[in-house]
């Protein structure tokens, strides 16, 4: 009987243990492996990318289960909540806080990330809180009831959490502060256009949203809980009840430090998961990749790649030893109401021969941007806001290498809005065929 | 776990509280209720002024309510909310309204005495009273109790029907369906019936109530002997009528179901669906995910179905004579229609359509078939003048004290706030079970998965209001081809993804089982998928 330990039961991991038992019950002569998710936050799989509908009264916490209970138990994979400490590589031996150890033949580190603080005064506050785990929805729903305990809440930090807190706030109509460092609403992954359309999108609900600015300090009362923060540039001291801090997240290895796993930001592994040390393995939020594939960062903390590396792993673990290698670049997001969806690579300046075409609906929340290259023609990737993609004509087309005017031409087939919607895609059509590419920032 | 829930059902939040609008709009729909619920225990002299006065405020009371909740939003999703509110979780007043609206059932099918019905011919008094101006002013006729629930049924899918497409304003699937539901509910189901009542006044007809959009085996008494007396004593119309009855059974509704799945009627045209989309909206969340109420959705809905098959089979059994002189149609002729019919269906799915059926279905089928079979042997063998061991009559009264007043009305409709909106299509409705049969084994209709973008948030699974775990389907990249699915589209509407589209296409590559397209590069994928 072989041992898998899978240390985090996220997505990453619930895809490794899932795709491991499917192999291990298929494949003759591969029947005897023992799995065994090991996580602290939560004793079954969630969906992290859901906690926000649960403040926001969507669903409930049960909701973002994707499986029954009893589907453990019934595919053979054990749970067991616990916290591991450390890891003892030589024998093959982890330690949990509780004292018990664990054994293993092989170990997945799926450990996800943490929030980051970037050692701001104040940042340990109570009322001072991330918006990952699970107990952070507890300590919102704690801080931040309703409106009457909360007056205000500042966010920290620009990016896919930060605009996710503030629509969760705005449900309770909860007064936010948006504290954005860049000058526009996630430049540095979204071109200027569409940047500007969310940062409207913002502001039409009501949140105050300040761009161009950095947190000072987060200053408290005399029972250690918020009051206020202060703004670097302007020394401006906002009254506040809660600060939740969305600047970014980073691989939550900090319990491995001196175990022999080769650590950088991440659990450093190569194209096939693989640590330094034999028989363990990274997948997810966590890892980071020592070759990273074309355009891709080193650490992708997406849930899509997480789910990639965990089917990838598994293959790996049950005999069929293969590389991580992801197909086309692709992502969602929402923000507030409007819908985001990307296939390829869209820069937020255009790379080297390429360009943008920008196509905007005059109601100020649609709009797609298409990179391409400017000498071959071909089409690298497109951003849509408010209107639904097909993702599987995009990664047909990206691995045809299709022109930037066929795919326009074409736009109709990869449509997925719902029926009777209306259409965009002569108008598309009409704008591109007068356009002239911006070719002056070369 | 625990302490969320306790905590943000304790503490609530100013959010959901009602705003003034949405106040006023609900004391003046109560005042509406509140002349309604006066009107039981006093005749009111000025009828029209009061009945006038009592939908007007209701209709107003709901109008001034929605805008409330939604006029001064942004367009997009409005479920903030759902989950803290008393009514919409189970809560103190959805307890309250479930217990009101199952006694309302309960007087209305058991008791239409206390609605102030007059017994035995005498002049009814009370609520139903009330009614008769309206009743005199469509029919010609005084009110019935199910002229009383039959006009509050249509309000309450006009107003809540409004409610409804101020909160989807920017989604035009929605829209459409719903101005569809409310159409055919105030056109076919309320107007045309009380205005074709107004022809019996001439002797040359005397047509049974008939909403023409509602088909058998919903309409269970549309082969009652009382009904095809009455199509068949009025006419050229009450025979294309009986005719346009059968047609829509055996061939109007397959081919629209090819087309375009079961939704082009349990959410676009049926009565049932409409008040569940309109009224139920607010309680599409409470219907049950778990495997174990699939497993009890699928053995329920088919017996009803079975049930409904003997006993209408059974009824025109009875009705029809002996004699093949008078009728070409006789007892014997249509006893063999109906069990060949049975016999080419049932062979045809198990020679074709095997391998589309789960174990439980076949078992199913072929033990449902076995007893039909078997009550037919039983018949031809036997000596009892009755079809299937009982007399129809009895079957008959079963069915409809049963399934058509018990579960589809107490339970169906009454329950809506405990166990959701869609209680009767999924675990009831024969009509529902024939069409998502047909749905599930011959139409161009399903649900498309957008690739590998969903991320299991369980959205689309918590608002089905059928049960269906959506997302069990999506996470895996597979398009959902579900018999059960009315093709509501809400759970398209919520994904916060855009990964869900209702669509017709090609037979062809409906149920792709394979897992495509999660985002690994192709030579991943075929590993995943080998069998």
């Amino acid at each position: 009987m072989e041992d898998i330990v899978i240390i985090g039961n996220g997505i990453s991991g619930v895809t490794a243990a899932r795709h491991i038992r499917k192999l291990s019950d298929l494949s003759a002569g591969n029947t005897g492996k023992k799995i065994t998710l090991i996580s602290a936050e939560t004793d079954y799989f969630f969906s992290r990318t859901a906690i926000m509908y649960v403040y926001m009264g969507h669903m409930t916490f049960e909701h973002t289960q994707p499986y029954e209970n009893w589907f453990w138990q019934k595919n053979n994979i054990n749970l067991k909540n616990g916290y591991v400490t450390t890891v003892d590589t030589k024998n093959k031996m982890l330690y949990l806080a509780d004292g018990d150890t664990m054994k293993y033949d092989k170990l997945i580190i799926a450990t996800g990330s943490k929030p980051n603080k970037f050692g701001w005064p104040g940042q340990d506050l109570k009322g001072v809180m991330g918006m990952y785990h699970k107990q952070d929805l507890e300590n919102l729903e704690t801080h931040a009831p309703n409106n009457k305990a909360c007056k205000r809440a500042v966010i920290v930090g620009g990016g896919l959490i930060g605009i996710e807190l503030a629509e969760m706030l705005n449900s309770r109509n909860i007064p936010v502060t948006f504290l954005v460092r860049e000058d526009s609403f996630w430049n540095n992954i979204l071109p200027e256009g569409e940047s500007a359309m969310i940062n409207r999108h913002i502001i039409n609900h009501h949140i105050d949203l300040r761009l161009g600015v950095n947190l000072k300090e987060i200053k408290a009362d005399v029972n250690g809980q918020v009051k206020s923060v202060v703004i670097q540039e302007t020394g401006e001291e906002i009254p506040c009840d809660v600060v939740g801090l969305t600047a970014g997240v980073s691989p939550n290895i900090d319990f491995l430090k001196d175990t022999g796993i080769n650590l950088g930001r991440g659990v450093k592994v190569n194209r096939f998961l693989e640590t330094n040390i034999p028989d363990i393995y990274a997948i997810g939020d966590c890892a980071e990749q020592e070759e990273p594939n074309e355009n891709r960062r080193p650490i992708e903390a997406v849930w899509y790649t997480g789910r990639m590396m965990g089917e990838t792993i598994a293959q790996t673990i049950c005999g069929n030893r293969i590389a991580y290698n992801p197909g086309h670049w692709f992502n969602s997001a929402k923000f507030f109401d409007i819908e985001y969806q990307t296939y390829g690579w869209v820069f937020p300046t255009p790379k080297a021969d390429h360009a943008h075409f920008h196509w905007k609906h005059p109601d100020d929340t649609k709009c797609i941007t298409i990179e391409y290259d400017t000498i071959t023609n071909i089409f690298k990737g497109i951003n849509t806001f408010g209107i639904r993609l097909r993702h599987e004509v995009f990664d047909r087309w990206l691995t045809e290498e299709r022109s930037v005017d066929y795919v326009i031409q074409n736009l109709a087939e990869a449509n997925f809005e719902p029926e009777f919607y209306k259409t965009y895609e002569t108008e598309i059509l009409e704008v591109f065929t007068t356009y002239t590419p911006d070719l002056t920032g070369f | 776990m625990e302490s969320i829930q306790q905590n943000m059902s304790l503490t609530g939040d100013t959010s959901n509280h009602l705003n003034p609008l949405q106040k006023i709009g609900t004391a003046i729909g109560l005042f509406g209720l509140a002349i309604l619920t006066f009107s039981l225990i006093n005749t009111f002299n000025n009828k029209m002024l009061w009945l006038t006065i009592a939908l007007a405020s209701i209709t107003t009371g709901v109008f001034i309510f929605s805008k409330g909740l939604y006029a001064n939003q942004i367009e997009g999703i409005k479920n903030n909310g759902v989950w803290f509110k008393s009514i919409s979780k189970r809560g103190f007043w959805a307890w309250v309204t479930g217990i009101v609206l199952t006694g309302f059932y309960i007087v209305l099918y058991f008791y239409p005495q206390y609605l102030g019905l007059g017994l035995n011919g005498t002049k009814s008094t009370g609520l139903i009273a009330l009614f008769d101006p309206l009743s005199h002013l469509l029919s010609g006729r005084p009110a019935s109790q199910w002229f009383v629930y039959g006009t509050l049924y249509t309000v309450a899918i006009l107003i809540f029907g409004y409610k409804f497409l101020l909160k989807y304003r920017h989604n035009r699937y929605q829209q459409l369906r719903t101005v569809s539901v409310m159409f055919f509910q105030l056109g076919f189901a309320f107007l045309i019936p009380e205005f074709m009542a107004r022809l019996n006044e001439s002797p040359n007809y005397n047509l049974p109530y008939y909403d023409l959009k509602s088909i058998w085996p919903l309409n269970y008494y549309l082969f009652d002997s009382w009904s095809i007396n009455g199509f068949l004593s009025s006419g050229t119309l009450g025979l294309s009528l009986l005719i346009f009855g059968v047609l829509s059974i055996f061939v109007i509704s397959p081919i629209l179901t090819y087309k375009y799945g079961k939704r082009w009627y349990c959410s676009w045209v049926c009565g049932c669906g409409a008040l569940a989309e309109t009224a139920g909206d607010a309680f599409r969340q409470l219907s049950s995910k778990k495997l174990s109420a699939w497993k009890i959705e699928r053995w329920l809905i088919h017996t009803v179905l079975v049930f409904s098959v003997i006993m209408t089979t059974a009824l025109v059994y009875t009705y029809l004579g002996s004699d093949h002189s008078k009728f070409w149609l006789t007892r014997s002729v249509f006893l063999l229609s109906v069990g060949l019919f049975l016999t080419v269906l049932f062979t045809s799915v198990m020679i074709f359509k095997r391998n589309e059926l789960g174990k439980d279905a076949r078992y199913g089928a072929i033990g449902y078939f076995v007893i039909i079979a078997a009550l037919f042997i039983m018949h031809y063998t036997g000596t009892t003048d009755h079809v299937f061991l009982i007399k129809s009559s009895s079957l008959r009264a079963a069915y409809g004290l049963y399934i058509g007043s018990i579960f589809s009305g107490v339970v169906g409709t009454g329950f809506y706030p405990i166990l959701g909106n869609r209680v009767w299509c999924r675990f009831g409705c024969p009509m529902a079970a024939i069409l998502g049969f047909q749905q599930r084994m011959f139409s161009k209709f399903r649900i498309t998965t957008n690739g590998g973008q969903c991320i299991s948030c369980g959205n689309c699974s918590t608002y089905c209001e059928m049960g269906i775990d959506v997302r069990a389907y999506a996470q895996k990249g597979e398009n959902i081809v579900r018999s059960s699915c009315v093709g509501c589209g809400i759970c398209a509407a919520v994904c916060p993804r855009g990964v869900l589209k209702l669509e017709n296409d090609s037979m062809e590559g409906r149920i792709n089982t394979n897992e495509i397209l999660l985002g690994n590069d192709v030579d991943l994928m075929n590993l995943v998928n080998r069998k």
